[in-house]
């Protein structure tokens, strides 16, 4: 991950495919057992994608993506993924801070743990918030009983579910710039008498901006798609708890029209993201 | 290439690892229950029955059904019964798909018309059994509901199923028979998880079916409302057309709606057709 050589290839792959020098080098074309399996790789990916907007009512669409419920959703859907994304800088950007710039005891086991919910089922995420915050939960009780605050069925309980999911996104990719950006210029500050955390407002967080502003933005997109802990801790209400996605899996119950025009509202979401992602911070500076 | 530059190549790559993370994991969501049953069996012109009869059922019917596939093999030495159960609407998807069962029994008629418009079944569908809603509410019935009515009190937090699924229109169907108005916490995407939100204590009641009720047993606490008669669910049951086991299926149908079988639905606290 620290090559440079690594590094170099990750973003040509996000700028889109290896550059040309290279393919030069290699010379004379792809071979053909990379080829075959490659394009059938592409394929298999881009067709569901392809499916989506061939099936689109394109008719019905403008009077679908109208609605007063898609309009909740949508809105929802944005304000929740905001608010976790911003939940998640405000508690994530200082763990992953901890994690890279400390030394102490178990912090290879802390990391592993904070990467937990990356690979949790999400249902299994929503389950084990019930278990916690729920009104009956661990926390939640105490929550209930002490300030009245019940955390299930509300847009809240939106907002914790999407940035329990999303927060490991942003404090690796958080960490890992950190672990990339050299800490001699924070040890310089210190010895010009800046305090740590001076040191950290002042010179680490400007260093370490656009990997924050990276982080934040996988941490977004995570959040908007978010599915299964939302339905499963924060329950489904028009305009309370239905996000986008729940709605989409209602809607294909009973009006797959509905639930593919709100599945392209997605799409073209998640694609202004990752363009947005690769001109904002992957060309740019 | 100046220390920046190299520092913006780091940051690169870690958001385009962050980046291929999020496409490899954003997408693991929802989980699809159409299952994939084998059956090994050939249509057998002998008279002995013999081979697997596959069943699809409702989610409801897993109970009860197990325990008459059970009967069903111990009666007939040399069969086995093997079961998918589910969403009626998925199972209906798979076999219109061309899943290989031989029986299915479904919640609701309307679900069931999805095979048969297709011409899937043999016949015309059976009602075996009916379901009634109940409302569950959490043990010992703290809040003293005793019908559909005291639901609507803003200060409980009811859960109902979506009107997408069966035992929501059911439940909306009473609500409107009985003129009432009533504001749930959450609109669940199946019967079994406003259940569980009930069991979990989340929520403080749920309008579900009175077999739910029966097979949560001590965890939640059933409230029987005379509405409920206004949205009774049929469950009919059908031979399928490419039955790789027709004999066999055939059997198992007359199991299910033999006095025996009768015995076994209305214990798990299905009404007689």
């Amino acid at each position: 991950m620290t090559q440079p050589d690594t590094s170099d290839a990750a973003a040509e792959t996000l700028k889109g495919g290896p550059r040309r020098r290279r393919v030069r080098m290699t010379g004379r074309g792809v071979p053909l057992p990379l080829l075959i399996p490659a394009l059938v790789g592409l394929a298999f990916l881009l067709l569901p994608l392809i499916a989506l907007l061939v099936r689109a009512p394109w008719r019905s669409l403008p009077s679908q993506l109208t609605s007063t419920e898609v309009w909740q959703a949508l809105q929802l859907s944005l304000f929740s993924a905001t608010a976790a994304t911003v939940v998640s800088l405000v508690l994530g950007v200082p763990l992953a801070w901890v994690l890279a710039r400390t030394e102490f005891p178990g912090r290879g086991f802390l990391r592993a743990l904070v990467t937990l919910p990356l690979v949790l089922p999400p249902v299994v995420g929503g389950v084990a918030l019930l278990l916690a915050l729920g009104r009956n939960g661990v926390v939640g009780q105490w929550l209930d009983s002490w300030f009245g605050i019940t955390l299930p069925f509300t847009t809240t309980g939106v907002v914790v579910a999407e940035a329990f999911v999303a927060m490991p996104f942003l404090v690796i990719s958080v960490e890992g710039t950190l672990r990339a950006a050299d800490p001699r210029y924070e040890e310089a500050a210190q010895t010009l008498g800046a305090s740590r955390f001076t040191a950290f407002r002042r010179v680490t967080l400007p260093l370490i901006a656009p990997g924050i502003a990276a982080g934040a933005v996988l941490a977004w997109a995570r959040a908007l798609g978010e599915f299964g802990a939302t339905i499963t801790f924060a329950g489904n209400f028009p305009g309370r708890t239905q996000t986008m996605p729940l709605a989409v899996y209602l809607a294909l119950q009973n009006d797959p029209e509905a639930a593919i025009a709100l599945s392209l509202v997605l799409l073209a979401v998640s694609i202004a993201v990752l363009a947005g992602l690769r001109d904002r911070w992957m060309t740019a500076s | 290439m100046t220390r920046s530059a190299r520092r913006t190549r780091r940051t690169l790559q870690v958001a385009g690892a962050g980046a291929a993370a999020l496409l490899a994991l954003s997408a693991c969501s929802s989980s699809d229950d159409s299952s994939s049953s084998k059956s090994n069996s050939s249509a057998s012109a002998s008279p002995k029955m013999s081979g697997t009869v596959t069943v699809f059922a409702a989610a409801s019917l897993q109970e009860s059904f197990t325990t008459l596939g059970k009967e069903f093999e111990k009666a007939n030495p040399g069969t086995k019964v093997t079961f998918s159960f589910g969403g009626s609407d998925s199972l209906a998807a798979s076999i219109t798909g061309g899943a290989p069962a031989d029986v299915f029994a479904a919640a609701s008629p309307k679900t069931m018309a999805i095979v048969t418009d297709k011409g899937d079944g043999v016949g015309t569908p059976a009602t075996f059994v009916r379901n009634q809603l109940e409302i569950a509410t959490l043990p010992g019935n703290p809040d003293k509901v005793t019908s559909l009515k005291d639901l609507t009190k803003s200060s409980l937090k009811v859960v109902l199923c979506d009107k997408t699924v069966p035992c929501g229109a059911a439940a909306q169907k009473a609500l409107t028979a009985s003129k009432l108005k009533l504001t749930p916490v959450s609109y669940e995407a199946d019967v079994k998880s406003a259940l569980t939100k009930v069991e979990l204590k989340e929520a403080d009641a749920a309008v579900v079916y009175k077999t739910d009720v029966h097979a949560a047993g001590s965890k939640v606490q059933g409230v029987e409302f005379p509405e409920s008669a206004d949205a009774i669910n049929d469950y009919p049951i059908v031979l399928l057309k490419n039955a790789p086991n027709a004999v066999a299926a055939k059997a198992f149908i007359a199991l299910v709606q033999s006095t025996e079988g009768q015995k076994v639905l209305s214990a798990a606290g299905f009404l007689k057709p």
